[in-house]
């Protein structure tokens, strides 16, 4: 006689299975109060010292009323964009051997250890390195040296979500491609990368998103600038330092500032996420499983 | 037009276990050529010697002479110029998810440099005409994803795909045994089709498809060719007890 689900107990199930269905939800909102919260509190503190000038005008001395962060906010754009242009690549590139060519070899696992180790690395830990790779070196700090910090701190995360991405084509694809005479670099290329690519632009945004924020690094690199950036060979300003500078202020001019710096600086990296996402969607092709 | 294979001692290992012992047999060009055999005797790996995509899987290996028309496969060139002049159609339909259909039949040409648009519209459209496609995909060409078909216009597809690059071989892993029997008889009849203009070898597990669309029919058992003989003649009279016992379901 087979064994059929027996139909006592079946409110005790059914109310363990409410229990835990209430009990995720919960955790659900846990997790998102505090980030809701933080945003609320930013949005109601940054808006009222949000202005025109915010975004045009130069920091001005303390007792001189106005003033904005046009330059740090110019500034960020500078080192992101050369961090990104830094580190995507070589992330790919690493997560593309890792996976594609590397196989079990004792280099490719020695490069997944020291992405795993550097992703560990505390972003202070990246100043100092870069200070004393690339400032010391030069005498000034400068834009270039920030870039740098920022993109060694990309390139793990990228390295990693490439290699895990490029594990979920199936390799029914790419036997497809070897099949019709495709070399193995151009079969890698065109139809491994593009296969994985939705999955690796949400890397490349994690990691920039991550660093987008970072202070710690830039105090040693970028160092803060009270004007318009010039050259990638001198000291720069940048949003998350002059939050920092203004936030440990006494003054209260300043921490208003800080507050709305604080509040662009994350709908900046909103935007920037939203919008690669929207690009990089556009083109795709429709009914697809 | 298609060309003949021959192949002399070919043996073929997947890390320490010999997967096929010593196989010689002779393919005829422009026909079709089945391989029959239970899970595991080695017929896959067989085929898969023969354009060298066996070599693929880090821990496989073969050796021995496969030569195609006048090509030493295993000498005389690259693999991946082999695979140019042999063409594959796998087992499961592998349509590229990222292209449209007109990209997927077009990407052997692509991939390769080929750039003349016209040229490509012509080799799109014959391909899929040839594949018994056309009529099902003309209108949404570009708009569409390989991977929105199903299941067995997936696989025409891909036999479009490879026929595209106008191959002298078409090599068939088991091409209907994910599909239903509709698309199965459509498979078929594109194989009679196409067995004037290619020489095909197909690896099937259904017997009565092989006597279908094969002229000549080889038996594999344990990594070892037994019996290699017209189609006719293997299910009819096979000289092998084993042939026999195989076809008459006492196993396998």
């Amino acid at each position: 006689m087979p064994h059929r689900p027996s139909r006592a107990n079946v409110g005790r199930r059914q109310a363990a299975n409410h229990l835990f269905t209430v009990l995720a939800i919960l955790s659900t909102v846990l997790v998102i109060a505090p980030l809701f919260a933080i945003l609320v509190y930013l949005l109601f503190q940054g808006v009222r010292s949000l202005n025109v000038a915010f975004f045009t005008h130069l920091p001005r001395p303390v007792g001189e009323p106005g003033g904005g962060m046009a330059n740090s906010i110019v500034g960020s754009g500078i080192i992101l964009s050369l961090a990104s242009l830094l580190g995507i690549p070589l992330g790919i590139g690493a997560g593309i051997y890792l996976h594609e060519y590397g196989g079990g070899k004792t280099l490719a696992n020695a490069i997944r250890f020291t992405a795993d180790v550097l992703n560990g690395v505390p972003s202070i830990v990246m100043g100092i390195a870069a200070y004393s790779l690339i400032v010391v070196p030069q005498k000034h700090f400068s834009a270039f040296a920030a870039g740098v910090a920022l993109a060694i701190m990309m390139v793990p995360t990228v390295t990693r979500t490439t290699e895990e991405m490029l594990a979920t084509v199936p390799n029914a694809v790419r036997e497809a491609a070897l099949g019709l005479g495709i070399p193995k670099w151009r079969t890698v290329m065109t139809v491994s990368l593009k296969t994985a690519s939705p999955g690796i632009i949400t890397g490349c945004m994690l990691a920039f998103a991550r660093v987008a924020g970072e202070t710690a690094p830039l105090l040693f690199t970028a160092f803060g600038n009270q004007f318009w950036p010039t050259s990638l060979n001198e000291p720069i300003a940048a949003l998350p330092l002059q939050i920092f500078v203004y936030a440990v202020s006494p003054y209260d001019e300043w921490h208003r500032l800080a507050w709305a710096g604080a509040l662009v600086l994350i709908v900046l990296i909103m935007v920037s996420v939203t919008l690669v996402r929207v690009v990089t969607g556009r083109g795709m092709l429709n009914g697809g499983h | 037009m298609g060309v003949g294979i021959e192949v002399e001692d070919l043996n073929a290992w997947y890390g320490q276990t010999h997967t096929l012992k010593g196989i010689n047999l002779q393919i005829p060009a422009n026909s079709a050529t089945a391989l029959i055999g239970p899970s595991g005797c080695g017929k896959s790996t067989f085929v898969r010697c023969l354009n060298r995509m066996h070599e693929t899987n880090p821990v496989a290996r073969a050796e021995g002479t496969v030569r195609v028309g006048d090509v030493d496969v295993y000498k005389d060139a690259s693999p991946v110029e082999i695979r140019r002049r042999i063409g594959m159609v796998f087992q499961r339909p592998n349509p590229f998810p990222t292209m449209s259909i007109y990209d997927n039949v077009a990407s052997g040409l692509k991939l390769n440099g080929f750039r003349n648009k016209r040229v490509l519209d012509e080799v799109v459209e014959r391909s899929l005409r040839q594949a018994a496609l056309w009529d099902e995909v003309k209108d949404h060409l570009k708009s569409k994803s390989g991977a929105s078909l199903s299941g067995g216009q997936q696989q025409r597809l891909c036999i479009a795909r490879a026929i595209a690059v106008d191959p002298e071989v078409l090599l068939m892993d088991e091409p209907a045994s994910a599909l239903d029997p509709v698309s199965t008889a459509k498979i078929e009849d594109l194989i009679f089709q196409l067995k004037d203009e290619y020489t095909i070898v197909i690896v099937t597990h259904n017997m009565q498809q092989a006597a279908r669309v094969a002229e000549k029919t080889g038996f594999f058992l344990s990594g070892h060719l037994v019996e290699f003989d017209s189609t006719h003649k293997i299910f009819t009279n096979p000289s092998d007890k084993r042939t026999e016992d195989y076809i008459t379901g006492r196993f396998g």
